[in-house]
């Protein structure tokens, strides 16, 4: 997306000089190397390319980028990064946050970036815990969780992140975790070749505060029974030679099958490109715990005009209909008079 | 456009002012009426300063004294700076307008009323228990009734129009009568309604405004008709200009003398709106607009399109730089350039949203956690936003630093002549930013960093992305001067408070020094700021017209202060300080310089009158 002619960079040229400051084990590490190695692949450039963060132990990523970057306040990026973007059209703006961040103090401009569909690849670790205050429960926190704020279990039910921002009406919903480097880098860089606001959720362990969250979902053990991987196109089916599948009832709602049970032409074909957000949404809330088969990859990825353009597009119309401003004109606009 | 000279049944008598006040119910139309006369005023050549004063709901229940909309003009063949004190003549619409305003009026004042709305249930809504056109309690004033639902509805019925529908065109009878009584051309008048409106609304509203006129010419209700002349101000090339208007107008000039895009972030908000409206109508001059979600919001994307080498701008009111604190602290941290516009109206919380007050300079001063410096600038009239929005911006982009530009509700909506400045005259507030390297690492590679200061101002680099090799991060955490990494040390923390409010206090260097205007040996000065000195102009000329000698000095910028302000003040012997609020520059200079200087406080929602303050100067002399 860079206007300027593509350089060849290597990883080594997106690292800053800081040192990494993350708790050993951290599954921000994975993020950061993944990111690192992604940017070369896409031919973008350091210099027009910005990170801005909010508050919290992921949002000290752009500390470690050797790009613009900016690690503001608190559930603030998606307010910041949408004044870089539209103030500039021509960078690359990447959101870095977590789930306290984005959807607790940060809720409303993460909605309004998205609805808006500003330029912005929004990256939400999810680790369902406050790491840098040291423990409290997140809004991603399952109803029980006995936190340092919740001695008796937590009695807030939580937001599913997904449905939350295709009820946003974003145009690129995906997800991803933070041990499978290779998928990760798939996501994000579909994430970027998507035009517009691009939120990717990432299952990202906190092994301080809340190890293991979601180790019965990604857990080498268990996966391949328990993630279910979105193919555009392509009927949704996991586990072991595809022997899972997922239908959709007469009543509309999405179920997990044995394919055997049921004809083929039954399985439930995934359309990532579909304007109506159902599908997505749909699948997006087919797990409700997180104990259940979970889909990953891109759940929605379709076109819109990114704000950015759209608002410069209206400073060119307005040129071409009044030519260039003319200040002393414009002074003289409400009529005037002399004396003298 | 040509003026012509209506004809006049009398001699026609010249005064050398007149304050009108029109007032009516919310949905009467008495901030339209009130506009017309002035800009027909302002065509005339008169010298004028206005006062629209309505309420926060926007239909309060139809006919009650919460609901009434008033619109105050003072015109004058001389140079004035306030609305008038008093009017010399209230239309009051019914029975409520003419319990909020008559008491306002001088005694003996002309009271117009339209007696049509003077039954039974609307003295019952307006609370009078009597009648008051009957019952003596107008004794003092001069009182004359007109029919005019019933006038204009006579007039329009043989158009066709409905009798309710008339009903809305009572408020052109009035300015009709009002524009034969002072003598307006009408010509104006006429054409803007014709542009304004369109088939029967326009021949409706045509028809009152020329049934009003004649009325006051034909009929024996008054002996003759006033003129106010053109008012002998300096010469030049002039428009009519609300505060609000000329804000909106200078962003646009900054954006021109800085040669930067600008980028607004707004909320709408009373009574800072107008300028996020009419921002917006200027994309041509390079202007982005974003209506954010919430005053946060609004802020950061100000401050994320000046980390992009935009002109960031956030327009608020008070309970929106209470929102905008936390984003402002980031400024102050990140250095970089911001200006945030607060058009302060009554507070605590949402208050007086309609009314004015002066009461946010603590909130700027200091409402920042920790040790949080920026500068602030406040206006002081009308046009005086214009000069005033590129000062604050010169300064954020010279010092790369959040500054607060402190308006006010009368000065948003009030309205004045201008004498336009050439443009070519405005300053040049360009600044560069950074494009290459700024230090050689111990290795010999050329790096950027990002807070090595310019030794005069302290102002950091401004590299904005894409510049190849300035790549660096910024961020709210303490950092180490000169390369900007994070630091936590304790003596790095220090240095770096200490230098942020270094180079705050450096930009008084920077500004004109403060000036006495009046008598420069009095013993008595009188300290201002803001929107306070048309009233203190005003009490200033009449006490020293009556032979004792006061001095004056208003300030423009607050923060800093002008770097003689303390020897200024130390050279009188009383200071008084008035301010619509309790009292907030007048502790700051106690503070500062160990002055006994005495607060004069005023916290109604409206602006002094030059009477008070010429009573609380006249006890300095006691």
């Amino acid at each position: 997306m860079s206007e300027t002619a593509v350089r060849v960079t290597t990883k080594k040229d997106w690292m800053s000089d800081q040192e990494v400051r993350w708790c050993p084990g951290c599954g921000d590490y994975g993020v950061l190397q993944a990111v690192q190695q992604l940017m070369p692949e896409l031919g973008v450039v350091p210099e027009r390319t910005v990170f801005v963060s909010g508050i919290g132990c992921s949002s000290r990523f752009p500390y470690y980028m050797n790009t613009y970057g900016m690690h503001s306040i608190h559930g603030r990026a998606p307010a910041i990064a949408t004044g870089v973007a539209v103030a500039r059209p021509d960078l690359d703006v990447w959101v870095v946050t977590g789930d306290g961040d984005a959807l607790s103090i940060g809720g409303n401009h993460l909605i309004h970036a998205l609805r808006r569909n500003v330029n912005l690849k929004i990256l939400l670790f999810n680790n369902r815990i406050y790491g840098l205050t040291k423990g409290q429960y997140s809004p991603t926190s399952e109803v029980g969780k006995v936190t340092k704020s919740t001695p008796f279990g937590s009695v807030d039910h939580p937001f599913n992140p997904l449905s939350l921002v295709i009820g946003s009406e974003a145009t690129f919903v995906a997800r991803t975790h933070d041990l499978d480097r290779k998928h990760m880098m798939g996501v994000l860089r579909a994430a970027y070749e998507h035009r517009g606001a691009s939120f990717v959720e990432i299952f990202q362990n906190c092994n301080v505060f809340n190890d293991g969250a979601f180790e019965d979902i990604i857990g080498k053990q268990v996966r391949g029974e328990m993630m279910i991987d979105l193919k555009h196109g392509e009927p949704i089916r996991f586990g072991a030679d595809g022997h899972k599948g997922v239908v959709m009832g007469g009543d509309g709602q999405l179920r997990i099958v044995e394919v055997a049970d049921v004809s083929p032409d039954d399985l439930l074909v995934h359309d990532a490109h579909r304007a109506d957000p159902a599908l997505a949404f749909a699948l997006a809330r087919i797990t409700h715990d997180e104990h259940q088969a979970t889909p990953f990859g891109v759940f929605r990825d379709v076109k819109r005009d990114d704000y950015g353009h759209l608002v410069a597009a209206q400073l060119v119309q307005a040129s071409e209909r009044k030519g260039p401003g003319d200040l002393a004109a414009l002074l003289r606009s409400n009529g005037t008079w002399t004396i003298g | 456009m040509t003026i012509t000279s209506p004809q006049a049944k009398g001699e026609t008598e010249a005064v050398s002012y007149v304050v009108v006040r029109f007032a009516g119910d919310s949905g009467d139309g008495m901030q339209v009426t009130g506009d017309r006369f002035t800009s027909v005023s302002a065509l005339f050549g008169n010298d004028l300063s206005t006062f629209p004063d309505y309420p926060a709901e926007i239909r309060a229940p139809a006919g009650t004294v919460n609901g009434v909309s008033s619109f105050q003009i003072h015109i004058s063949d001389h140079d004035i700076t306030t609305p008038g004190d008093a009017p010399n003549v209230l239309i009051a619409m019914n029975p409520a307008a003419l319990k909020a305003d008559v008491h306002l009026l001088i005694p003996g004042g002309l009271v117009i009323v339209n007696s049509d709305n003077f039954e039974a249930r609307d003295l019952e809504k307006a609370e009078y228990e009597a009648n008051p056109l009957t019952d003596g309690s107008l004794r003092n004033y001069r009182v004359v009734e007109i029919p005019m639902t019933t006038l204009t509805q006579r007039v329009t019925e043989p158009l066709g129009v409905k009798a309710r529908d008339a009903e809305r065109s009572k408020n052109f009878f009035a300015l009709g009568l009002i524009s034969w009584l002072y003598t307006r051309p009408t010509e104006p008048t006429i054409a803007w309604i014709e542009k304004r409106f369109k088939d029967l609304v326009k021949d409706s509203n045509l028809a009152a405004f020329r049934a009003g006129y004649n009325f006051g010419e034909t009929t024996e209700l008054f002996d003759h008709p006033y003129e106010v002349r053109p008012a002998k101000l300096p010469a030049g090339e002039y428009t009519n200009v609300s505060g609000n208007t000329a804000l909106a107008w200078g962003i646009v000039a900054a954006g021109q003398l800085s040669k930067l895009p600008v980028l607004l972030g707004s909320y709408p908000i009373t009574p800072a709106s107008d300028v996020l409206h009419e921002l917006s109508k200027h994309k041509h001059f390079g202007v982005r607009t974003v209506q954010a979600e919430d005053e946060i919001a609004a802020a950061g994307m100000a401050l994320g399109a000046a980390f992009a080498g935009h002109l960031g701008y956030t327009t608020t009111s008070g309970p929106g730089v209470a929102l905008k604190s936390e984003t402002m602290s980031l400024a102050v941290s990140l250095e970089l350039p911001l200006v945030l516009v607060d058009i302060q109206r009554g507070g605590p919380s949402t208050g007086l949203p309609t009314k004015t007050e002066a009461a946010d300079l603590n909130l700027a001063m200091y409402g920042r956690h920790s040790e949080a410096p920026l500068p602030i600038v406040a206006a002081y009239r009308p046009s005086h936003c214009f000069d005033a929005v590129i000062e604050a911006s010169r300064i954020a982009l010279k010092y790369r630093t959040p500054v607060i530009l402190l308006s006010d509700g009368y000065l948003a909506n009030g309205s004045e002549p201008w004498n336009l400045p050439d443009v070519a005259t405005l300053p040049d507030i360009s600044t560069s930013f950074a494009t290459e390297p700024n230090h050689t690492a111990p290795d010999g590679t050329p790096e950027f960093w990002p807070y090595l200061r310019d030794p005069e101002t302290l102002a950091r680099p401004w590299a904005i992305p894409g510049t190849p090799l300035l790549m660096h991060r910024i961020g709210g955490i303490e950092k180490e001067d000169g390369t900007g990494n994070i630091d936590y040390t304790p003596a790095n923390h220090e240095k770096m408070v200490r230098l942020r409010q270094a180079k705050i206090d450096g930009i008084a260097r920077d500004i004109p020094l403060a000036e006495v205007v009046g008598d420069a040996d009095a013993h008595v000065c009188v300290l201002g700021w803001g929107s306070t000195w048309g009233a203190i102009s005003s009490a200033v000329e009449l006490v020293r017209e009556s032979g004792k000698k006061v001095a004056w000095i208003h300030l423009t910028h607050l923060n800093p202060f002008p770097a003689n302000l303390g020897d200024l003040l130390r050279g009188f012997s009383r200071v008084i300080v008035p301010e619509l609020n309790g009292g907030q520059l007048c502790r700051i200079v106690r503070a500062n310089y160990l002055i006994d200087a005495r607060s004069v406080s005023k916290i109604q929602g409206r602006p002094f009158m030059s009477a008070e303050l010429v009573n609380e100067i006249e006890k300095e002399f006691s």
